[in-house]
């Protein structure tokens, strides 16, 4: 009952991301025609050999827009559900992935690469080339979330009150010292600096996409398989052990997933805010809170709703690009505003 | 089926329970009662597993608690705390429902939906099914608490247990009259019930047998008539206490008592 339940509340979400992903593909600077889709999909499933006069949009497609468009769905997915489970686990509805120091903690090291990246890390960066950024930013993400956990955990329990006050002394650190590394950099590596700040998906490639699969794909369906027990955590931490629950572990569970989701997506695009936010208040709004609709409605739906950003991205200011963290927050800010108010006058 | 043996819990270098012992049958309901502070819901936690005692140990069914699997013992006993607060919106028949949990992957699952329906109409909210829980009153609160435990313990096999904390405090007298009686059929039924009671009347009442705590330790344990005596409450709570109905029952705290002895002085 429940399964199919879950199937009917998702099905609209699944639909939406991939009408999403086919309009990503499409639309953009350089147009590709939907019959030109179409002949490229047919060819990529062995229905008939791509005609010679689609051979443009075929490299479009391929080389540039699916990687692209498959990244953004991902890492929004990997948002969304981050955001759920946390919202879910603190008990809070304005928590998000920033809370356990993930995306301060990448930030952290990713500056520190851009800074000091000539010097301090030469040789390591010269190994890892392309992949310099992505690695210091997964690492400085998880970094930063297990010092959390483990400043908010006292006596083998994490409480959740404690967690919190580890996690905004965190931000406020990383916050501090990425502050004093922009203090040092030159002008070339702030504006470097600010436009990681602000996201971009302009960089995805195939290369990423396995890795991103691996650390964002498998982290966000592990994550609603906790629907059961996080649903119990809404009651409280002790009503969910009466009900069998193991809260530690869960608790325990849900902040690797998230960290790891949130610090592999952080890694390629850059800081992406708002999504993990407000994406699972609009499933709740119209599906209840029930974390087995909440979940994977909110790892659709962000996975949909950052592919259409980067699509306004890609749009708004052609040929330039804007930042996609910009439209999220332009678009979140807004609406997390509005939730604040009806908050205060319920 | 839930047995306390010399249970002492430390806080702050207090002592909240000092050496307390008790049994918890199948079929009977045994009311915690005590004046405010005398370690009645600490004894709670310490039943439900919530809290480790630093001496003693809590044992169900001959095992100790915290040997066990913790579905395992969600299957065998559930507990009805004083508040619940949801984190987000949720209908009545949502939260019932979260007491099927342990049943999860299980042939018992096929029940869920009946064990919800169940539960509501037995603690008389059937039509509130549909009802966001935060425009629920407190008493409709605390009952949709009792009716989540009954669905965590519907098709549980016997013998299992019931513990609640001060069910009845946001209830009016019927509420009250209805949910006492709800717990004598459970334990007719076969369930052990276990309710930390304010109400002394409550416990006269209703009850097989009473647990009476002072300042932590457990000075009575036995038939309520046996326990709810007037000399021994006025001990425990410190004012006059005066039998009302046949048999010694129903002791009320006496007013008058009180002022007389005031102005005689």
């Amino acid at each position: 009952m429940s399964a199919t339940l879950a199937a009917r509340a998702a099905s609209p979400f699944a639909a939406l991301l991939v009408a999403a992903m086919l309009a990503g593909a499409v639309l953009g600077p350089a147009r590709v025609t939907p019959s030109g889709l179409m002949a490229v999909l047919a060819d990529l499933l062995g229905l008939a050999p791509l005609p010679a006069e689609y051979a443009r949009d075929a490299a479009i497609l391929g080389v540039v827009r699916a990687p692209r468009v498959l990244m953004a769905a991902l890492v929004g997915a990997g948002l969304g559900a981050a955001g759920a489970a946390m919202q879910g686990l603190f008990r809070n509805p304005l928590a998000d992935p920033g809370l356990i120091g993930v995306s301060a903690g990448a930030a952290l090291a990713t500056v520190a690469a851009i800074v000091l990246g000539g010097s301090v890390f030469g040789a390591a960066a010269g190994a890892l080339g392309l992949w310099a950024l992505p690695v210091a930013a997964f690492a400085g993400g998880l970094g930063a979330t297990f010092l959390m956990a483990r400043l908010g955990t006292v006596a083998g329990v994490a409480s959740v009150a404690t967690l919190l006050l580890a996690g905004v002394a965190v931000n406020a650190l990383a916050g501090a010292l990425t502050g004093l590394l922009i203090f040092m950099a030159d002008d070339r590596q702030v504006r470097d600096i600010t436009f990681w700040t602000l996201g971009s998906l302009a960089g995805s490639r195939w290369a990423h996409l396995p890795v991103v699969v691996a650390l964002v794909g498998l982290p966000t369906l592990a994550l609603c398989l906790l629907a059961r027990p996080l649903n119990a955590l809404l009651l409280g931490e002790a009503e969910a052990s009466h009900l069998g629950v193991r809260v530690e572990a869960v608790k325990r569970g849900a902040l690797a997933l998230a960290a790891v989701a949130v610090a592999a997506g952080v890694a390629f695009t850059g800081l992406i805010g708002f999504v993990g936010l407000v994406v699972p208040h609009l499933i709740r709004l119209g599906f209840g809170s029930d974390h087995r609709i909440v979940l994977p409605g909110s790892a659709l739906l962000g996975g949909a709703l950052l592919v259409l950003a980067d699509l306004l991205a890609r749009g708004l200011a052609a040929p330039a690009e804007l930042p996609v963290g910009v439209v999220t927050a332009l678009v979140g800010a807004p609406f997390f505003l509005w939730l604040l108010r009806r908050r205060g006058a319920a | 089926m839930i047995g306390a043996r010399g249970i002492v819990v430390r806080a702050g270098g207090r002592l909240l329970l000092d050496d307390v012992s008790l049994e918890l049958r199948p079929g009977e309901v045994l009311a915690v009662v005590g004046p405010n502070g005398a370690g009645k819901s600490t004894l709670l936690r310490v039943l439900a597993g919530d809290l480790r005692p630093a001496g003693g140990e809590v044992a169900m069914e001959g095992r100790a608690l915290h040997a066990w699997q913790p579905r395992d013992v969600a299957r065998r006993r559930a507990v009805v705390p004083q508040h619940a607060a949801l984190a987000f919106p949720m209908a009545a028949a949502e939260v019932v429902a979260l007491g099927r949990l342990p049943w999860h992957a299980t042939p018992a699952m096929r029940q869920d939906g009946a064990a919800v329906t169940r539960a509501l109409d037995a603690v008389g909210l059937a039509q509130f099914a549909g009802r966001p829980y935060a425009t629920l009153s407190g008493g409709e609160r605390q009952r949709v608490g009792v009716a989540r435990a009954l669905a965590q313990l519907d098709g549980a096999a016997p013998p299992a247990a019931l513990l609640l904390d001060e069910p009845t405090a946001s209830l009016d007298a019927g509420q009250r009259a209805g949910l006492l009686r709800l717990l004598r059929r459970l334990a007719g039924d076969g369930l052990a019930v276990l309710a930390v009671l304010h109400d002394l009347n409550e416990a006269a009442f209703v009850v097989d047998r009473v647990a009476m705590l002072a300042g932590g330790r457990l000075v009575a344990i036995g038939p309520a008539r046996q326990v709810l005596r007037p000399a021994l409450l006025e001990e425990v709570y410190g004012v006059p206490f005066r039998a009302l109905a046949e048999g010694g029952l129903l002791p009320v705290f006496d007013v008058e008592a009180r002022r007389g002895a005031a102005t005689s002085r």
